[in-house]
């Protein structure tokens, strides 16, 4: 219960500061100065001053889609094997579940974005959920590769299970999973090459012309949460394939876990800088790479790791 | 003695009788309601069938030779509780959707309904095909009721009727070899029967042909999305939530029932087939305009699902593996019945979409949403327990279907290895596509500014219409927060059919599935969370009233409502990505000013997605037959001599087959 919860404030409180560290890394990367790790809470507590909005011609869908975003991925950070795997919530702590909240709330946005009946809001929208539409079964896919060893989907045994028997993720299954896993957390979370999350030209958007029309608390919420939904996929690729320390005394775990996503958001910023954004209609045939990925993972899984 | 069932039964009839008698305007009322008490009896007599207390009659008198054998046991019972719930959601919904539809439509409804659940309690083969056959024509008709009105629905009525004809004939003749080669023709003795194996695979094989074509499996669905949308909107209901089950049912009834499984190809067969329709049904989905199509094709994939866990369980029994067996078959029943709570639901919405508006088709729909609230939230429930996503009812059953898969048998063979990857892959891929059409169909269709006229004139549907929707959305909601209430009931009747037989001990897996997620609990973490959230949200940033003002829109001004994404639009991404798979077809049409061929006067520009097994498929086939019957013309040329010859010939070709083999 209280490891549940330390992880839903870490994760709630420190996503932000990811988002700022990758921001870093890359302006370092890049000859500039950067802003500083902190730019993106500086930005929230700005954007949660400012007055709500009601743009005319939305309705219920547009104002709780920030809050079922928001809440799912809270839901995720209270249930993933990231620092513990003891969740009071573990029934739902299992992989099809913990896919398909994440997949809830890019639904609720697409939604959302759809609801103003602008053209950007639409085209965001369609874009979004295309990638939704082949990022959800990869994910699936990826991780079932790793359950069929276990023979559970709950995401805390298969995490307890490669804490017993670390080199057990030195396998052809786990490396296949984890190329897909990359790919699609980067597709899902709107990191190039898939997306650019600072881009200025709203034809080139995915997330964020989905999200234009939201102001003030609004886009905070969505801020934060997409910011969560970051750090939760990182975590939930480190926690597949790297649980060390989730084993260890909760405050130790909570600062391993918080080390191991802070490399892997620094490693995958590093990752953009020497890369571009792909043409919108050329992103489906890296999704369906990733896609074949895992389903060679899963295959491979059949014929290698029977329970 | 269990009365319920005959008694659903007679209400039928005093339905029937009610929409024939009385004055019009009382009409739709009296059968509607009276349909609606027989719908909650069948309910409640399926239930009953399902714990146990079966019902069954014997009546030699009824039909000559054969006589009539009805027995409702456990797996009956499922399917007829299943449609007696859409039946009470259907009829009440009737009074007020029915009002003005013509006397033949509204007599023929209960009898319509009182067919699909009489079969799953035949219990012999003559009395199976004919309430077969009573409901096949039964729901033709229904299709045709707006013949007059529209002419797409004669040539829906067309593809109808050929194609439940082909599927009788396949049923009937499988069905007739195993009576044949049993030695009886009632249920029973064909359970006891030891047919011998190449009996068994004919017989398998044509009786699936028949039952696929019923539950619209690719390639024989092409009937189905477009008899579905053109019935009247409480009949699309019945036919796609409850008679498509029929089809699931006679392959389960059969298969697993009659034949007592089988080896392992058989249900590879059906499990691909299964895979295929999934596919191809969300993929067309998502690439439709109308809204009614749209939901037709979503049949086609939500019964691809249920066949790939009938499939997946009739593999592991003919691989010994009875508990995981006993998951598969629990996951695809309990499918069934989701389905069948959504999809009711999502069409008793669209009916009231098109009473409202007078029009089906996304791209000229939207704003639904202020002017009719009801519907649009009850579609958005729909449409949330269609794509498989918590807390909706299908994201249950698909869980439950991927734990079957996804257990490795410890002797499964290559088969095994290669089948369930791609078997989970299907499954995967169509939750995604799913969740993307559903997406599309609630955000095009009803949310955003309305694209017409008819739209923008749109109006709430009557208080019989919502409360036939809400019916269903109340069995949706409780099917997606309570599965643990009917999981039990489906895992005995798995226990039963399967062909070991014995006790349902074997639930194993079910439990230890069952326990390991609970959808409760992740709709209850959810609205704490999204509550606690606003709650801090209103204490610390929102203390201030939303400000309305103008859509931002990146400051260029007010746009017009042409300038929204359409449906189609909307999917047109998707339909990049599998242009392989889809080939869409469009045509440019460009008319220059008759002085200058450098000005353009007018672009006309069409698009359309044909569905490709149609295409390649049926249209070979039907250009075959027809030149086939324009060349059978010149064998009768009008000279009697001839046809004096022919007889002689098919006499003189009798008698010599007689004497060679006799």
């Amino acid at each position: 219960m209280i490891g549940a919860a330390a992880q839903v404030v870490l994760i709630g409180v420190g996503s932000p500061f990811l988002v700022g560290l990758m921001r870093q890394v890359r302006a370092r990367l890049e000859g500039r100065a950067g802003a500083g790790i902190a730019q993106p809470m500086r930005d929230l507590r700005k954007l949660l001053r400012k007055e709500p909005i009601a743009p005319h011609g939305t309705g219920w869908p547009f104002r709780a889609a920030p809050l079922v975003l928001a809440a799912t991925a809270l839901v995720v950070a209270a249930v993933g094997p990231f620092a513990t795997t003891d969740s009071p919530l573990d029934p739902a702590a299992d992989l099809f579940a913990v896919t398909a909240l994440l997949a809830l709330g890019t639904v609720a946005l697409a939604l959302g974005g759809l609801d103003t009946g602008t053209a950007f809001g639409g085209m965001g929208a369609s874009r979004e959920m295309t990638v939704m539409a082949l990022v959800e079964p990869t994910i699936l896919l990826a991780a079932f590769a790793l359950s069929i060893r276990v023979g559970s989907t709950n995401l805390g045994q298969i995490a307890a299970s490669v804490a017993e028997d670390p080199l057990s993720v030195i396998s052809p299954v786990s490396l296949l999973a984890a190329v897909a896993l990359i790919i699609v957390t980067m597709a899902e979370t709107g990191r190039i090459p898939v997306d650019n999350p600072s881009t200025h030209l709203e034809l080139t958007m995915i997330h964020e012309a989905m999200v234009l029309e939201y102001a003030g608390p609004d886009l905070a919420l969505i801020e934060w949460a997409s910011a969560m939904r970051l750090t939760v996929l990182l975590g939930l690729f480190a926690g597949l394939f790297t649980p060390w320390g989730i084993t260890l005394a909760l405050p130790l775990a909570l600062a391993v876990f918080a080390v191991k996503v802070a490399v892997l958001g620094a490693l995958l910023a590093a990752a953009e800088v020497f890369m571009a954004k792909l043409r919108l209609f050329r992103v489906p045939e890296l999704l369906a790479g990733s896609f074949l990925l895992a389903l060679l993972a899963v295959a491979a899984s059949f014929f290698l790791e029977r329970a | 003695m269990n009365l319920l069932f005959p008694g659903a039964l007679a209400l039928c009839a005093l339905a029937s009788l009610l929409a024939a008698l009385p004055p019009a305007r009382m009409r739709s009322a009296l059968a509607g309601t009276v349909l609606a008490g027989a719908g909650a009896t069948a309910l409640a007599a399926g239930v009953a069938a399902m714990t146990g207390r079966t019902w069954s009659a014997w009546l030699p008198d009824l039909l000559p030779l054969a006589g009539v054998r009805l027995e409702l046991d456990a797996l009956g019972g499922l399917f007829t509780a299943v449609t007696g719930g859409v039946t009470a959601a259907a009829a009440i919904y009737s009074i007020g959707y029915a009002r003005h539809a013509p006397r033949t439509a509204q007599i023929l409804v209960p009898l319509f309904a009182a067919a699909l659940l009489l079969v799953p309690a035949a219990a012999s083969v003559s009395t199976f095909l004919l309430l077969w056959e009573l409901m096949a024509i039964a729901s033709l008709l229904l299709v045709l009721a707006d013949h007059r009105a529209r002419p797409a629905v004669r040539s829906a009525g067309v593809w109808y009727a050929v194609l439940t004809h082909l599927g009788l004939v396949a049923i009937l003749g499988g069905l007739a070899a195993f009576a044949a080669a049993a030695g009886g023709e009632s249920f029973a003795e064909l359970r006891r029967a030891d047919v011998n194996e190449a009996t068994a695979i004919g017989v398998f094989l044509a009786t699936f042909a028949g039952f696929a074509s019923k539950a619209g499996i690719v390639p024989l669905h092409v009937w189905l999305p477009r008899a579905h949308p053109e019935a009247p909107s409480h009949v699309s209901a019945l036919m796609s939530a409850a008679m498509v089950n029929m089809g699931i049912y006679g392959i389960v009834r059969v298969g697993l029932d009659l034949l007592g499984g089988g080896p392992r190809w058989w249900w590879l067969v059906v499990l691909a087939a299964g895979a295929l329709s999934a596919l191809h049904g969300i993929l067309q989905a998502a690439v439709a305009s109308d809204l009614k199509r749209l939901l037709g094709h979503s049949t086609t994939e939500n019964m691809g699902l249920v066949l790939i866990g009938v499939g997946a369980a009739g593999f592991f029994e003919a691989s010994g593996e009875r508990a995981l067996a006993a998951l598969a078959l629990a996951a695809a029943l309990l499918h069934v019945i989701n389905h069948s709570a959504f999809k009711t639901l999502l069409f008793l919405a669209a009916g009231s979409v098109l009473h409202g508006t007078g029009t089906r088709d996304l791209d000229a729909l939207g704003g639904l949403r202020e002017r009719m609230p009801v519907t649009t939230a009850v579609f958005a429930l729909g449409a949330l327990c269609a794509s498989a996503l918590p807390p909706g009812n299908a994201f249950v059953s698909e869980w439950l279907m991927l734990q079957s898969l996804i257990r490795s048998l410890p002797d499964g063979g290559v088969s095994a290895a290669v089948v369930m990857p791609l078997a989970v892959a299907a499954v995967a891929l169509t939750a995604g596509l799913s969740a993307a059409t559903f997406v599309k169909a609630l955000g095009t269709g009803f949310l955003a500014r309305p694209r017409s006229a008819e739209a923008e004139r749109a109006h709430e549907a009557p208080p019989s219409m919502l409360a036939g929707m809400a019916l269903a959305g109340a069995a949706c909601a409780a099917l997606a927060l309570g599965p643990t209430l009917v999981l039990p009931g489906v895992a005995d009747v798995t226990g039963q059919v399967l062909p070991g037989r014995g006790p349902a001990t074997d639930g194993a897996y079910l439990r230890a599935a069952a326990s390991s997620l609970s959808p409760v609990l992740i709709a209850a973490a959810l609205a704490v969370t999204a509550a606690a959230l606003l709650a801090v949200l209103r204490a610390l940033a929102m203390r201030r009233a939303r400000r309305a003002a103008r859509l931002w829109d990146c400051g260029a001004g007010p746009m017009t409502a042409r300038m929204e994404y359409t449906a189609t639009s909307f999917a047109e991404p998707l339909q990049r990505v599998f242009d392989d798979v889809l080939a869409p077809e469009s045509d440019v049409e460009v008319t220059h000013v008759k002085e200058s061929a450098y000005l353009v006067d007018r672009v006309r520009f069409q698009a359309a997605v044909p569905d490709r097994i149609e295409h390649r498929l049926y249209a070979p086939a039907i250009a075959l037959a027809d030149r086939l019957g324009r060349a059978s013309r010149g064998l009768a040329n009008g000279s009697v001599h001839r046809y004096v010859g022919y007889g002689f010939a098919a006499f003189a070709v009798t008698l010599i087959v007689l004497a060679v083999t006799g």
